[in-house]
């Protein structure tokens, strides 16, 4: 781990201190304020340090994007679980063993030869924990938040994806407590491989939207 | 609240920045972080709407410069200190210097797998027939409440059209501020790129918000 990993904008802030600070020091200043926190809250048997452990260890080692990515391929590979994720997603879902916390009230939408879906939460950073793990920064950050419901194409070509002129764009803002999770469309080429092959074309970023299924580049 | 969180159609911030290979967490803290705002929740003083709203509360210019973990911590060290359970003082310290209030729960480590996989369901029945259907138009509500709401600015006073109905779920705008539940009924409601963004929109374009049904009018 380093305090001098930088992850903001390059310009100073000043937040509440009353003096201004250069970067290295707002990152560090953000340890030891969470390490006093922790102290404090452990004196007074509120927390439980072990449970934090817990915590970590759950969304850094078992739940991430692969689960998500195998809903995705028993999605192309099955119809009736195609047809069930679109009637009862949380309930499909659910069936594979994934649930849980922002992952309670599920929805699957479809990427089609006409439409690409691309989901944001430009109010906070609501996003489909039990199928895609924690969220990655730029998903919550407020370049993303801003311009994904404006100018989606530009925020798609700054992933690399270039969309066809014709094809309808849909954003899905995430401003209840529905979450969803972008099935994409299933690559050509792809006819005999087994689930898991397939869940392997399946990035994080293509069950968001900001991307689309195929062989990692 | 028109808030520094409601940054839909906002611009000036630069292109996105997606990192290659983007690991979970950015530095230690970012861990502890994570574990201590769920244990915050688990404590059963605050609901996620009243949570949400107390980040929405930091002042814009720290919001806007901050990382989604410090604005968590941000809004944690004040529901901590609202609820009873911990003063700045104290976390200025770095030492207990009070009693806490009790909680509901302690969030213990063998509790965690079970906690995360029950989640924190929202939905809940209402007595009502839903007043709208998949097919009918309806316009957004014209309202700038101080207080919490979900109902974003850019998509305040539009015409759109109801795609679903998604069931009956907790009115954050009530329950942020200890108001009760009262549950409403949520529709997907579907909005054309230039209804909401005008000249020179992308046609191609459209966008759906989940609405509570406060938030519509028939047209």
């Amino acid at each position: 781990m380093s305090t001098h990993n930088h992850h903001h904008h390059d310009h100073d802030h000043d937040y509440g201190h009353g003096h201004d600070h250069d970067h290295d020091n707002r990152y560090s200043d953000m340890q030891a304020r969470v390490k006093a926190l922790e102290t404090v809250l452990t004196e007074k048997g509120l927390i439980d340090p072990m449970a934090i452990d817990a915590i970590v260890d759950t969304y850094e080692t078992k739940i991430g994007p692969r689960n998500g990515a195998r809903v995705v391929a028993k999605a192309w590979s099955d119809p009736d679980f195609a047809a069930w994720l679109r009637t009862d997603a949380t309930a499909a879902i659910a069936s594979l063993g994934y649930t849980g916390r922002q992952g309670e009230h599920m929805r699957a939408v479809f990427n089609t030869p006409d439409t690409h879906n691309l989901v944001v939460c430009t109010l906070c950073s609501c996003y489909p924990w039990a199928v895609l793990g924690l969220p990655p920064v730029w998903y919550k950050a407020p370049a993303y938040r801003s311009r994904a419901v404006i100018d989606p194409r530009g925020v798609l070509a700054e992933f690399g994806l270039i969309l066809p002129e014709t094809k309808k764009i849909r954003v899905w803002d995430s401003t209840a407590e529905l979450r969803y999770l972008v099935i994409p469309e299933r690559p050509e080429g792809t006819e005999g491989l087994g689930e898991e092959a397939l869940a392997d074309l399946v990035s994080r970023d293509a069950m968001i939207g900001t991307a689309i299924a195929g062989p990692r580049p | 609240m028109n808030g520094p969180h409601d940054l839909g159609g906002q611009m000036g911030f630069g292109p996105v920045a997606p990192e290659k290979d983007e690991p979970y967490f950015h530095a230690e803290w970012e861990k502890r972080a994570l574990g201590l705002t769920l244990s915050g929740g688990a404590l059963g003083g605050w609901t996620i709407d009243e949570s949400r709203h107390a980040r929405e509360n930091i002042p814009p210019a720290q919001y806007l410069g901050a990382s989604y973990y410090e604005i968590w911590i941000r809004a944690l060290e004040v529901l901590l200190e609202r609820h009873g359970f911990a003063a700045r003082t104290e976390i200025d310290a770095g030492r207990k210097q009070m009693e806490p209030a009790v909680p509901k729960r302690i969030l213990k480590a063998d509790m965690v797998a079970g906690v995360l996989a029950r989640g924190g369901p929202c939905d809940r029945p209402v007595e009502s027939e839903p007043r709208f259907q998949p097919g009918d138009q309806v316009r957004t509500r014209n309202f700038n409440p101080e207080t919490h709401t979900r109902l974003p600015r850019y998509a305040r006073a539009k015409t759109g059209v109801v795609e679903a109905v998604q069931g009956s779920f907790v009115f954050p705008d009530d329950n942020a501020h200890g108001k009760g539940e009262n549950p409403q009924w949520v529709y997907t409601v579907v909005f054309d790129g230039p209804e909401i963004w005008g000249e020179g929109a992308d046609p191609t374009l459209t966008v759906s918000i989940d609405a509570w049904e406060s938030y519509l009018e028939r047209v």
